[in-house]
């Protein structure tokens, strides 16, 4: 009963000096405001990394060589290989594992006609790739094993480079040049948009062996393998299993580290969750000094009203307020200060964010607040309110009757 | 047993050094539905007094028995609730909650008594039709004349019915006319049966009660009682300060003070 009537008294308090409670607040409003846009921002960007990685699934895998950095001294450093043909002892002989791709990149430029591009990569790839990366064709076909096993002339193009290299509404059979080669145009690949400032239409897919005959007699020792577990449950086996089988092809012994990294979506998906987790919490750390100093600003108005009001507290103990009345009018009064703050910083805090990543350049993801957020910057607005409304409340509440009503 | 019993109260103010005896050793008793005023010069201890038997304050020494309770034994929670359901308290400078409706000033006391809200509403209601404000219920303080602040003033004393009602210079802010009203509504209430005490150094306003406690430098100086005891406690029906005047022989207005 008394809890609702002290909130009245604080909203009626907090009107009648509106603008003095608004300035007051401007500490707690930008405060909240900067926590809430970083936020929204970041997570805005790790609600997007979050889909576009679930979008290949937790079966998925990529093997990559890796350069061995702590091999003892004398060891004549081997040259590290990673070729298709682990890929295809993969496919045989891991259980578990139903579609692998192996994957060559090149920076080669396309032409048609008197037009030049250059699209972000030039990939060599097998029929499995759409399977694996997630990734359809959207008009014409994808590879078919036999392009592969036959090093056909043959590309699948992103809708970007149909786009630059201007093939017209009807891609399908136009003669391009992949470098020297010339190559048809057998589809496209469905538009995936731009994502971290990579653009996901930007590429040329050519056979792998194709692509071997392009890129030079070397290319072929460093391949990518990207493969799909045929269940999640068994991901980590299928991990366990190809690991074991490059360390066997590869001629490793016991202490010799491993020459190429297994990375799975799943750790994908971790590793760039924490660092940004970690962007958060620094910078939440850093924006939360804001809020202090709001708190301060709240317990130096809060001081102010408890003396401009010291008749009115001499009053209302004359008519039987208890100390712990005017400790909890006084202590709502400031937490619905800090509160209303923190609302105003909120709704300020998520245009920000929005406004922000609407301007940031390219497909930027929109701002997304949590509801953890949310729940966070009011609890911490409320504390906000206790911390330093408890000292002016109670202050509030020791007056003494008969001084408070005799204060000029 | 009295309603008020004060027993060698003193109340000391220590300035700088300089002691400052606001009540030097007072000894009263006042029962239930008598009607009171305190009278003296200005620093005779008049409001010092009030304000102990209102419970604000406390006395250096002595005993201030309310109800044969020594209310200097009574923590915070006990002294509120005193002040809140036993005593009514009307100041003279008003002290009304500002910009704040009559209504919601009135029904103060009885947010701290913890009553329910529609009750709440319903007592103030009533308490400010006793006064004759039951057409100002939604004016704020500031758009009230200063009688009509001093009668939601008493309401708000009254509203939880509380055995005894002080005064502090009720009328002191108000003129001849509206201190008369005043001073009638008091008549009233004491007619209902409530005791009152009120400050005062105006005789005309002592004239209204029945007993009168003059103070001069914080000890009672005289204790008269001007009409019979125990008070009136019918009513008479509206009475004119002359008839008063005449009745108990008091000092005609004109050579008040
Ligand atoms: N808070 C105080 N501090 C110091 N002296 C006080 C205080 N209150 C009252 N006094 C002194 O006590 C005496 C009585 O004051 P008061 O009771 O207010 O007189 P009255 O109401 O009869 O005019 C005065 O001399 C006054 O100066
Ligand atoms: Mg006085």
């Amino acid at each position: 009963m008394l809890f609702f009537d002290n909130l009245l008294t604080a909203f009626e308090s907090l009107r009648t000096n509106l603008m003095r409670s608004m300035l007051t607040t401007l500490g707690i409003i930008i405060g909240t405001a900067a926590v809430i846009a970083v936020v929204s921002i970041v997570q805005g960007l790790q609600y997007l990394i979050s889909t576009q990685l679930q979008g290949v699934g937790a079966t998925y895998m990529i093997v990559v060589p890796k350069i061995n950095q702590n091999q003892g001294a004398g060891v004549v450093t081997r040259q590290v290989k990673l070729t298709w043909d682990d890929g295809q002892a993969i496919l045989e002989r891991v259980p578990g594992v139903d579609m692998i791709t192996p994957l060559v990149a090149g920076p080669l430029a396309t032409k048609y006609r008197d037009r030049q591009h250059q699209p972000d990569f030039v990939l060599g790839v097998n029929e499995d790739y759409p399977d694996v990366n997630n990734h359809t064709v959207d008009t014409g076909r994808f590879l078919s094993r036999l392009d592969v096993e036959r090093r056909r002339k043959v590309a699948v193009v992103g809708t970007k480079v149909v786009e630059e290299l201007r093939l017209g509404s009807d891609p399908i059979g136009k003669e391009i040049y992949v470098g020297n080669l010339p190559v048809t145009v057998v589809g496209v690949m469905e538009e995936r948009g731009q994502f971290l400032g990579s653009d996901n239409d930007n590429f040329v897919f050519i056979p792998f062996d194709t692509a071997l005959a392009v890129f030079g007699r070397h290319a072929g020792d460093q391949v990518q393998l990207r493969l799909q577990a045929s269940s999640a449950e068994i991901t980590s086996q299928v991990k366990e299993g190809v690991q074991q089988l490059l360390r066997r092809r590869h001629n490793l012994s016991e202490d010799q580290e491993d020459d190429f990294q297994i990375i799975l979506q799943d750790e994908l998906l971790d590793s760039v969750s924490s660092i940004l987790g970690g962007v958060t919490a620094v910078i939440g750390a850093v924006v939360s000094v804001a809020l202090v100093v709001g708190g301060i600003g709240i317990m130096n108005i809060m001081l102010v009203s408890v003396t401009e009001r010291t008749r009115e507290i001499g009053l209302r103990k004359s008519v039987g307020a208890r100390r712990q009345d005017i400790l909890m009018q006084f202590l709502i009064e400031a937490i619905t200060l800090s509160l209303i703050g923190g609302v105003i910083g909120l709704g300020l805090g998520y245009g920000i964010g929005a406004l922000v990543s609407s301007l940031l350049p390219g497909d930027w993801p929109p701002a997304h607040v949590p509801m953890w957020a949310v729940a966070l910057a009011f609890g911490f607005c409320s504390l906000v309110g206790v911390v330093f409304g408890i000292y002016p409340a109670s202050k509030a509440a020791r007056l003494d009757p008969i001084d408070a009503l005799r204060y000029e | 047993m009295a309603l008020i019993d004060v027993v060698g109260v003193r109340k000391t103010y220590d300035m700088g050094g300089d002691l400052v005896h606001a009540l030097d050793g007072v000894d009263m008793s006042i029962e239930a539905g008598e009607y009171v005023a305190i009278m003296g010069a200005s620093g005779s201890g008049k409001s010092t007094m009030m304000n102990l038997l209102g419970c604000l304050d406390t006395p250096s020494s002595g005993h201030y028995l309310l109800d044969g309770v020594a209310v200097e034994t009574l923590d915070d929670q006990e002294l509120a609730r005193i002040r809140n359901r036993k005593i009514g308290i009307v100041f003279q400078s008003f002290n009304l909650l500002a910009r704040t409706s009559a209504l919601k000033n009135v029904e103060l006391p009885l947010v701290y008594a913890g009553r329910p809200r529609r009750e709440r509403r319903d007592l103030a209601i009533r308490a400010l039709e006793r006064v004759g404000l039951g057409d100002r219920l939604e004016h704020r303080s500031n758009e009230l004349s200063g009688g009509q602040r001093q009668r939601v003033a008493i309401a708000r004393a009254l509203v939880n019915e509380p055995s005894i009602l002080l005064a502090d210079e009720p009328t002191g802010n108000l003129d001849s006319r509206t201190s008369e009203e005043i001073m009638a509504l008091f008549d009233e209430l004491h007619g209902a049966g409530n005791t009152i005490i009120l400050v005062t150094h105006e005789d005309e306003v002592a004239s209204h009660a029945h007993r009168v406690i003059t103070l001069r430098d914080g000890s009672i100086l005289e204790d008269r009682r001007r009409s019979p005891v125990p008070p009136r406690i019918s009513a008479l029906g509206p009475t004119t300060p002359e008839d008063r005047a005449e009745l108990l022989g008091a000092v005609s207005p004109s050579e008040a003070g």
